[in-house]
């Protein structure tokens, strides 16, 4: 360990607790700030979400009454619930588009390479595996998620490859990926709709009721991730105590815990205020046999067995909530998983140095080659997920699957705060980014918007994006 | 060698010759001269024993400029040597070579007598070298501790980062180094020159260096902590630690180094005992390549000055 022996005398009192010198007359703000640890940025971020979701709830209850939070169609649980869903996608994809831009890296190819997956592997699923094991073959779904996997690293450590070894630089590189893959895609699908996929991988579009967690699970696990925030926040202490660092105000300690569970058991709370669609209700009900009483439909027309603005249990189960659904928990694991191997491992650390100083991560001993290539394969890795996703939800695989998901999976990561610079970025902000981008989609699809004007705006709020958190960082500085 | 018979002093003993005056067949260096009797007769104890490290030779061009030119360096145990130069004479460049930071074009290096490729920086901290980078390279979006422990985190017993142990850690060897450093939080880029040179001094000394790479350690440091790395230098040497110490302050060099080797134009000029030589002398190595008569000549030595 360490060559140098401090004696006594020198080492007496590095006094640890002098390092944030508490000014004296600092504002309200500024002191919570700094007793929470809080990333203001992370705030501002939030705020943004609010204000896009306040206005579109607004501006669809304008159009017609509905019973959104303000008044429009917007702040429902079934609309919450599905930009969930429709986010989850992009937010995966866009947690390994953070650690490649921090590399100072990009990947242009994530949609193509979205599409090739999806295909090349439904096409197994459908004309090989279906035929050879017979339709519902739970190897099916297996082989099938586990090629999608498997195919996504390998192109991923690919590109990653000519990135690295043939010192292609990365933006070419992805730039023929983009072009190339969706060609492979289109040859290998023929140009068809390659469906139906297997029963059991449906699950992973959230389409179906298999899918779907279910209130009571939600809740478990709900009080579960509580159970870990707490935990988190006392073990964090006890690190603090263990080395004698400046510790955090206990209010502010309690003060996390609880907008954390707040969050959490809020968000649960959405999820499970979303009855299930009146398909899945009725085909359920013929399944069990039971009859669907006469009621009123609710107005968003998902929920039966409403009369008037009263919920009637008509009859027992009858009335079903699908808590959350499998590709949010999966894009919730992910992001978790990534936050993870972003902060807490040595890889992630060595993706950070070297996005910081690439010179400098190389002579720290870093093997920065073989680091861009398994940057890559994780990229690929995640693309993976992702069309398990979307051609799970869509039901089928077509060359077009991901035409364009390379500019949303970049634009959440670089509105999340990923600097095209190198070195700063965070997967929350990635998540937060991804959010707000699908917001912006599906609020101004749901107020009729034509598709050209959703784009000019996602356009727009990108660059404005970049530019208030320029503006933001400068006055930091 | 008509070079080695002025100095009578060293008339009995084999030389070590270190910067050879025309180019020696490899078959020739194969076998070491006795290393044992080349300090003999030096008042300093530290050069007795196999060198840590020989390089032998080493050339390496960018493009068409000869950076390195045949040159050759040793260091032994608990020795400090000074390398010394006028700007761009390829000091940093023949250290890069060392550190793994830079391929050479042709030469051989040599640990504790056996020769050994070093292809990349892990090789050479593998081999117990540890180098402060003339511009320290840092990874400035992360902290202090984050620097130190680059490439060598320590860990929980799950396998993930242990940060508070590595900011304490840091913590310790800063505050023997930098005593009024405070900002462990902060991000490198938010450290000042010389703070930011107490962390890549602090990176390197932080683990068991067997030979310490010092390209102008002290350039951006206040009086107070130059005259500590300069304390730290005599404790590390204490210790049995080869140090090259590259720098352009004279009377550093003369306070901390027992030999001095002088490059001009990536070409060692020649080598000296500090105590053979005078400050003018070794200016003028610098200067004009004039070898004195204290010093072996090298090959980038003017042919008067021999
Ligand atoms: N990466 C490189 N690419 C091209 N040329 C280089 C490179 N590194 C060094 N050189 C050249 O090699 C020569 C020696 O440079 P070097 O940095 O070793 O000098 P130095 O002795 O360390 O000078 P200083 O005292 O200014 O630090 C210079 O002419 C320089 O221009
Ligand atoms: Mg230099």
């Amino acid at each position: 360990m360490p060559r140098i022996k401090f004696s006594e005398a020198t080492l007496s009192t590095p006094s640890p607790a002098s390092q944030t010198p508490a000014l004296e007359h600092e504002s309200v703000v500024t002191k919570f700030f700094r007793a929470t640890e809080i990333d203001a940025r992370m705030l501002g971020m939030i705020a943004a979400l609010l204000l896009v979701w306040a206005i579109f709830d607004v501006w669809s209850g304008i159009i017609s009454h509905d019973d959104g939070l303000l008044g429009g169609a917007f702040l429902t649980p079934r609309n919450l619930w599905t930009l969930l869903v429709q986010t989850s996608s992009i937010a995966v994809m866009s947690t390994g588009m953070v650690l490649l831009i921090v590399m100072r890296q990009i990947d242009l190819s994530v949609g193509s390479m979205l599409s090739l997956i999806a295909v090349g592997t439904a096409v197994l699923q459908v004309y090989q595996l279906a035929p050879a094991l017979g339709v519902g073959h739970p190897a099916i779904w297996v082989l099938g998620v586990a090629a999608c996997l498997a195919l996504g690293t390998l192109i991923g450590a690919f590109n990653g490859f000519l990135v690295a070894y043939a010192k292609i630089p990365a933006f070419i590189v992805t730039l023929g990926g983009l072009i190339a893959y969706s060609g492979i895609a289109f040859l290998l699908a023929k140009g068809e709709t390659v469906a139906p996929m297997d029963q059991t991988f449906e699950v992973f579009g959230g389409g179906i009721q298999a899918s779907w967690l279910g209130p009571f699970w939600s809740w478990i696990l709900a009080a579960a991730a509580c159970c870990t925030i707490a935990y988190a926040v006392v073990n964090g202490r006890r690190q603090r105590i263990r080395f004698n660092f400046p510790l955090r105000p206990v209010w502010a300690e309690a003060f996390l815990i609880a907008i954390g569970s707040f969050a959490v058991l809020g968000t649960t709370w959405v999820m499970n205020s979303y009855p299930w669609p009146q398909g899945v209700m009725e085909d359920y009900a013929k399944t069990h046999n039971l009859v669907i009483p006469a009621g009123v439909e609710n107005r968003d027309g998902s929920a039966i067995c409403m009369a008037g603005e009263q919920v009637v249990h008509c009859l027992n189960g009858l009335m079903h909530y699908t808590g959350f659904s499998l590709p949010a928990l999966i894009a919730i694991g992910v992001c978790l998983g990534m936050t993870f191997i972003a902060t807490r491992t040595s890889f992630g650390r060595y993706v950070y140095a070297t996005g910081g100083n690439p010179e400098a991560a190389e002579l720290a001993g870093i093997n920065t080659k073989w680091l861009t290539v398994k940057v890559f394969a994780l990229m690929g890795f995640l693309v993976g997920v992702s069309s398990i996703i979307s051609s799970a939800r869509l039901n089928a695989a077509t060359n077009a699957l991901g035409q364009t998901n390379e500019l949303y999976v970049i634009a959440a990561t670089v509105i999340g705060g990923t600097s095209l610079a190198g070195g700063v970025g965070t997967i929350y902000g990635a998540m937060i980014g991804a959010l707000v981008m699908q917001s912006i989609v599906s609020g101004m699809s749901l107020l009729n918007l034509p598709a050209a004007s959703q784009n000019m705006v996602v356009g727009g709020v990108l660059v404005l994006a970049v530019y208030l958190d320029q503006q933001y960082r400068r006055r930091l500085k | 060698m008509a070079q080695v018979a002025k100095s009578s002093t060293r008339k009995s003993t084999p030389v070590r010759i270190v910067g050879k005056t025309k180019p020696v067949k490899a078959a020739d260096l194969k076998t070491h001269e006795s290393p044992a009797a080349v300090a003999g007769r030096h008042s300093f104890a530290p050069t007795r024993g196999t060198p840590l490290i020989e390089m032998r030779n080493i050339s390496i061009a960018f493009g068409g400029i000869k950076a390195v030119d045949h040159a050759s360096i040793d260091l032994f145990p608990g020795e400090v040597v000074g390398l010394l130069g006028h700007n761009g004479a390829g000091k940093s460049t023949l250290i890069k070579v060392l550190s793994g930071a830079y391929l050479r074009d042709a030469g051989q290096i040599f640990v504790d007598g056996k020769e050994i490729t070093i292809a990349n920086p892990r090789d050479a901290k593998a081999q117990g070298i540890e180098t402060i980078y003339q511009t320290l390279a840092l990874a400035d979006n992360v902290d202090a501790a984050a620097n130190l422990y680059l490439g060598r985190e320590l860990k929980t017993r799950l396998g993930t980062l242990d940060d508070a142990a590595m900011e304490s850690e840091t913590r310790k060897v800063m505050f023997r180094l930098n005593p009024n450093f405070r900002r462990f939080k902060e991000p490198v880029s938010k450290l000042s020159g010389g703070q930011r040179q107490s962390v890549a001094i602090a990176r390197a000394i932080h683990f068991n260096a067997r030979i310490l790479i010092m390209d102008e350690p002290t350039a951006a440091l206040g009086p107070q902590e130059t005259a500590q790395v300069g304390a730290l230098i005599k404790q590390l040497k204490a210790e049995g630690i080869g140090i090259f110490l590259i720098s352009h302050d004279l009377h550093d060099v003369f306070d901390l180094a027992d030999r001095l080797v002088v490059m001009k134009n990536g070409k060692v000029v020649g080598t000296a005992n500090t105590k053979d030589v005078t400050h003018d002398e070794v200016l003028g190595m610098i200067i004009a390549g004039k070898c004195p008569k204290g010093a072996i000549p090298g090959p980038g030595a003017t042919r008067d000055g021999v």
